[in-house]
């Protein structure tokens, strides 16, 4: 068979080597022929008496396995399959992904002794085969990683996972990997009892052959023998089984803010399933596996979280007959905290830096930023010392000769970004890419500054570069495709997520973030409780509160990109309540953190910030009468973000909803679970958005009007990721 | 409509429900049997008459399990024909059981019934039972469970009173208490216990510390902070039930709240006829019960909904009631009560609570009714509402008028 998966060749021993080798795939999956084969294999194990035991190994150098093809599963997630007679969609949904689930218990109960062999990586359903095998043994290599990350894209372990690993390393810890998507080294996994011998990598298969052989009648799992005992005990007098379930509800729901689906049926799994006996276990598994993918969250969530940002990553958006054109040595203007950051990241990807400030002791400074970051991380010297010396602080722009990208985070003004451009160019050539990172101005006209305007684009960092993941890159009116592939390549060598957008005022992620900062401050000027704003805001799953992101930013700061865009746009300009709040917070001297006082009041530390308790009072008046509704607060902040993101789309800023969904989570932190704001509206039905924007519209004002193309869409019928496919196969 | 009367009040005096109380080495069944034999010699009746005993028990496992109200019957020597049942309604049990005596009474299904309860905290440690609500995950997480006592913090939090304000009411319960006893208040209804052989081994609260000052309060560490706000953070999830409130001020600690203790209640209810029989004078006349469930998470509430419900029952207003007993839950509590429904200290738990004397969950319903049926007829009083907060969110109460 040509599609073979798994490979089996018997040894004169007795044992049946099945070796996991899905063609075409670079990485084990599990796929419907590694199944099909499995299925295959067990049969032969209980049919025939010659058959002693059997090792399960991998035939890939690159690990075990990886787990389901998240590509593949697409079809499960809120598919519209027909339904097989007399079936609900749930009991068909169940006969679907408890296959797997029942196969590998088959394997367990087979009567015969089987091994793994684990010479690499087994995550997910890929740790859950070699669960379901008597022993294991893994390569002793630190490197190698065991444990079941489902949960980080919004699914959990549905082929026994959820009931082996607590039946093994115990209820407590067990949860602690189910729920935080944790991995374990072999070492942690040996002492955990997970596996049951670590091994030099040339010894593993030897090992489980040798253990098979001299254990043929250990064909039983512990679980399934009389005697056995929970490790930490089980049940519902147990105080360590009763406690870890109050707090683990507890935490769950606190980290969740109630917003996931995943980790609470991972502790429902467990908890009904480590007081049942196997096979009504994995049953149970089963049908909260099903209710978790019957629900569009884990697809939107595997869409964006995993497939897009993947795709990103290896260059969905670059153009394709542009020649690859990795960054060797990059110029760095402005030695600022995004200068530095940028300095750090591209160094450590190895790339050199030359550094320029108008200063040297700014430069120098910028350079230092790398040295403080990375003691604090206690790297290592030798690799600290290659990494600082990657990095050429200087105030002399003929030292940027022979840098083959620029990149710009000099003061936000036209005229000092527009000098330093020119200066630049005298010594580089037009012909090399410049990047600004200009949070605020427009590129197209930033790009004027550089002789060929075909090689000027955007590439916007978010403070602190180290740590946030996406870069927004925008393209201009004139830009390139050499430009763009230029700034990807670059994005790629610094290993973080780009998305592309076309040039408007704040671009996209800070257009759309300011959106929903804006009505915080709109809701807190017509008086309602800031405590309420706060809390919605964190609860509805955004990282922080409106009005402490605030803040941070800098009240002072939001005062004068307030006035900026005010004198930009002239007449075009509606002011709201929130300019209002701003200006009283600046007349008051409250500018936020930086002088502890904002919104909130920053007493030394321990102690933590609090709400001014003067706030309401003195931008709004006191708190209004009628308070708004937590769901009232809830939909202003989440739709006044989903209209503009959609304004976005409609005026073509954004080209793909995958860049919008990923710039959203990845660049102001929108609420993960829903896969992004343009899954999220999918999900919700176009029709639904726009019928809420026009009430909202007619409530609070034509900043939620819908724009036209949504109403085209719900006409149609239409949704974002729809279109796109559509548009795709065009 | 048959009327239910109130006969008799006993109670046992509560110990301290620790290893060193000296109630820990007498058994819930012995506690139990106690009130009953108590009820039977004080009254003179034949428990033949007794058609069921009803028991609070909130613990109802190991030595409370199995029907601890017939076992108690049986072991107290009632008529074997006296039926006995025990129930479960958290904190108000024991008045509940009383509700369900009278409710026996007057549908005419029993002559005399008997409502009380028993709990010996010391002996089978709250929690005991478990239960799906805290320690099944999916059902804590759709009801957003969170322990009482951030319920308490949270109401006191939301209703603004301050450390300062729940320990001076913590200070006032036990400076009641303690007049009470000096002044023998309680004697009417309290019935010493006595031990193997025959020896009386408490005859008073033990739980109670009338030397206690702000000062002493003031020094005692908040009891729900770690728990509401590091492990496992409770606080986050009242707070996606009251987004409104920034943060939950942690008030309550021991000396506010209820003391946990060991101890059995018992109150004989029966109509007009049966106590003509054996020459009992009604001390007085159930008017109105009431139940009722409130939002779960701030849990504490229902005392103030269970209150207008009852008033609206009996066609009464706050105004024709005399005394109110609530029981002191937690500080905050009691304080919230007073503050929705207007009523001032002085005519609130004017013999001191559970602050001062400890509340054994299941029998204190019926230890209150008791202590107030107590106070009406010291002060010449005529009307008393008794009242109880429940977990999960309920509320349960009676009111009680003499003859």
């Amino acid at each position: 068979m040509t599609d073979t998966a798994i490979r089996s060749d018997l040894d004169a021993d007795g044992i049946l080597t099945l070796t996991i080798d899905v063609p075409g795939q670079s990485m084990n999956v599990i796929t419907p022929e590694v199944q099909r084969d499995l299925a295959a294999a067990i049969a032969r194990l209980k049919a025939e008496p010659d058959i002693k035991g059997a090792v399960l190994t991998s035939g890939k150098a690159s690990g075990f396995m990886a787990g389901a093809d998240l590509k593949g599963m697409g079809a499960l997630f809120g598919s519209g399959a027909a339904l097989p007679e007399g079936k609900s969609k749930m009991a068909a949904l169940f006969d679907g992904v408890f296959q797997l689930n029942r196969l590998l218990r088959d394997l367990e109960t087979c009567g015969k002794p089987v091994a793994a062999a684990v010479n690499g990586l087994a995550l997910g359903g890929g740790l859950e085969f070699i669960l379901a095998c008597h022993y294991r043994v893994v390569a002793d290599n630190p490197r190698i990683t065991l444990g079941l990350p489902e949960v980080m894209v919004g699914l959990f372990p549905g082929a026994g996972g959820t009931q082996r690993l607590p039946r093994l390393m115990g209820v407590q810890p067990a949860l602690m990997y189910l729920l935080q998507g944790k991995n374990m080294s072999p070492q942690e996994a040996l002492g955990f009892g997970v596996v049951q011998a670590v091994v030099p990598a040339d010894d593993v298969l030897a090992t489980a052959k040798a253990w098979v052989k001299a254990n043929p009648t250990k064909g039983v799992q512990p679980w399934d023998e009389k005697n056995f005992k929970f490790p930490g005990g089980v049940g519902m007098f147990n105080p360590g089984f009763v406690q870890t379930f109050i707090a683990g509800t507890a935490m769950t729901a606190k980290t969740t803010n109630h917003n996931m689906n995943a980790p609470i049926a991972i502790l429902s799994a467990v908890y009904e399933g480590a007081q049942l006996p196997m096979d009504t276990a994995i049953r149970v598994e089963s049908k909260y596996f099903a209710k978790v993918v019957a629900d569009p969250q884990a697809g939107n969530m595997i869409r964006s979280l995993f497939v897009s940002k993947q795709a990103a990553e290896k260059g969905a958006r670059r153009p394709k007959d542009v020649t690859p054109m990795p960054p060797r040595k990059i110029g760095m203007l402005g030695a600022g905290l995004m200068g530095a950051g940028v300095a750090m990241v591209s160094a450590q990807a190895g790339i050199d830096v030359v550094l320029l400030d108008r200063s040297q002791a700014d430069a120098e400074k910028g350079k230092q930023y790398t040295a403080d970051r990375l003691a604090k991380k206690r790297t290592d010297p030798a690799k600290m010392a290659a990494i600082l010396d990657r990095i050429h602080p200087t105030t002399d722009y003929a030292d940027l000769a022979g840098c083959d990208l620029i990149i710009e985070a000099v003061f936000e003004a036209r005229d000092i970004k527009a000098d330093v451009t020119g200066k630049t160019e005298a010594v580089v050539g037009a012909d090399t890419i410049f990047g600004s990172n200009t949070s605020t101005l427009p590129i197209t006209g930033l790009a004027e500054a550089w002789s060929k305007p075909e090689n000027f684009i955007g590439i916007h960092f978010f403070s602190p570069v180290e740590k946030m993941p996406l870069v927004e890159i925008i393209v201009g009116k004139k830009t390139g495709p050499q430009a763009i592939a230029k700034a990807l390549d670059y994005v790629a060598a610094i290993r973080k997520t780009p998305i592309v957008v076309n040039d408007s005022r704040g671009f996209y992620t800070s257009r759309c973030f300011g959106t929903y900062v804006q009505e915080g401050l709109t809701l807190l000027g017509e008086g309602a409780n800031p405590a309420l704003i706060e809390n919605v805001g964190k609860q509805m799953g955004m990282p922080v509160g409106p009005l402490a992101v605030n803040d941070e930013v800098g009240l002072d700061l939001s005062y004068k990109v307030g006035k900026q865009t005010r004198a930009d746009l002239g007449e075009a300009y509606k002011p709201g309540p929130a300019d209002g709040v701003i200006e009283k917070m600046n007349e008051l001297g409250r500018f936020g953190r930086k002088n502890a006082k904002g919104f909130y009041v920053y007493p030394d530390a321990p102690a933590k910030k609090y709400i001014w308790p003067e706030l309401v009072a003195t931008v709004a008046g006191g708190l209004a009468v009628e308070q708004p509704s937590a769901d009232a607060v809830k939909e202003r902040l989440l739709y006044r973000q989903l209209v503009e993101t959609a304004r976005c789309f409609a005026e073509g800023v954004l080209e793909t909803p995958e860049d919008g969904d990923l710039g959203a989570i990845f660049g102001w932190g929108f609420a993960p679970f829903t896969g992004g704001p343009f899954s999220h509206m999918d999900t919700i039905g176009i029709g639904n958005v726009v019928a809420t924007l026009d009430r909202l519209a007619q409530a609070h004002g034509e900043r939620f009007a819908p724009p036209q193309l949504l109403r085209d869409m719900a006409a149609a019928g239409e949704t974002f990721y729809g279109r796109a496919r559509l548009k795709a196969a065009a | 409509m048959t009327e239910a009367y109130v006969y008799d009040t006993v109670r046992t005096p509560r110990g301290k429900g620790k290893r060193d109380g000296k109630l820990h080495e007498i058994t819930p069944i012995q506690l139990g049997t106690q009130v009953l034999q108590a009820i039977r010699d004080r009254t003179g009746i034949d428990t033949h008459d007794v058609d069921d005993v009803i028991f609070g028990c909130v613990a109802p496992v190991g030595e409370q399990g199995s029907d601890i109200a017939r076992v108690a019957v049986l072991n107290a020597d009632y008529a074997e024909t006296t039926a006995g049942v025990q129930i479960n309604r958290f904190c108000a049990s024991g008045l509940e059981a009383v509700n369900m005596a009278a409710a026996k009474v007057i549908s005419g299904e029993a002559l005399f019934a008997i409502g009380g309860g028993v709990e010996s905290m010391s002996r089978v440690p709250m929690g005991a039972d478990g239960g799906a609500w805290a320690m099944d995950p999916a059902v804590a997480y759709k009801t957003y469970f969170a322990p009482q006592g951030i319920g308490a913090d949270l109401i006191a939090t939301k209703y603004g009173f301050s450390r300062n304000d729940v320990d001076a009411y913590a200070m006032e319960s036990q400076q009641r208490a303690a007049r009470a006893w000096a002044e023998g208040r309680f004697n009417g209804s309290v019935v010493g216990v006595r031990d193997v052989i025959g020896e009386i081994v408490l005859a008073h609260d033990e739980h109670m510390r009338p030397q206690t000052d702000m000062q002493s309060l003031g020094s005692l560490a908040p009891a729900f902070e770690a728990m509401g706000e590091q492990m496992p953070g409770f606080d986050a999830i009242a707070l996606m039930r009251y987004p409104e409130i920034e943060k939950i001020n942690h008030v309550h600690h021991g000396g506010n709240s209820s003391g946990i203790v060991d101890g059995a209640s018992a109150v004989l209810v029966g109509n007009r006829e049966i106590g003509e029989k054996y020459g009992l004078k009604p001390r007085a006349r159930i008017r109105a019960m009431a139940s009722i469930g409130s939002e779960p998470t701030i849990m504490l509430t229902g005392p103030e909904f269970v209150a207008a419900k009852v008033l609206q029952r009996a066609g009464m207003t706050r105004d024709d009631i005399d005394l109110f007993e609530l029981n002191e839950a937690f500080a905050s509590v009691v304080l919230r009560y007073m503050q929705a429904m207007n009523i001032s200290h002085d005519r609130i738990n004017v013999n001191g609570g559970a602050i001062a004397m400890g509340h054994p969950l299941g029998a204190t319903g019926g230890m209150i009714l008791g202590t107030v049926l107590d106070e009406l007829e010291r002060t010449g009083k005529g009307t008393a509402l008794i009242n109880l907060c429940v977990g999960a969110g309920m509320g349960t109460a009676t009111i009680i008028e003499r003859i």
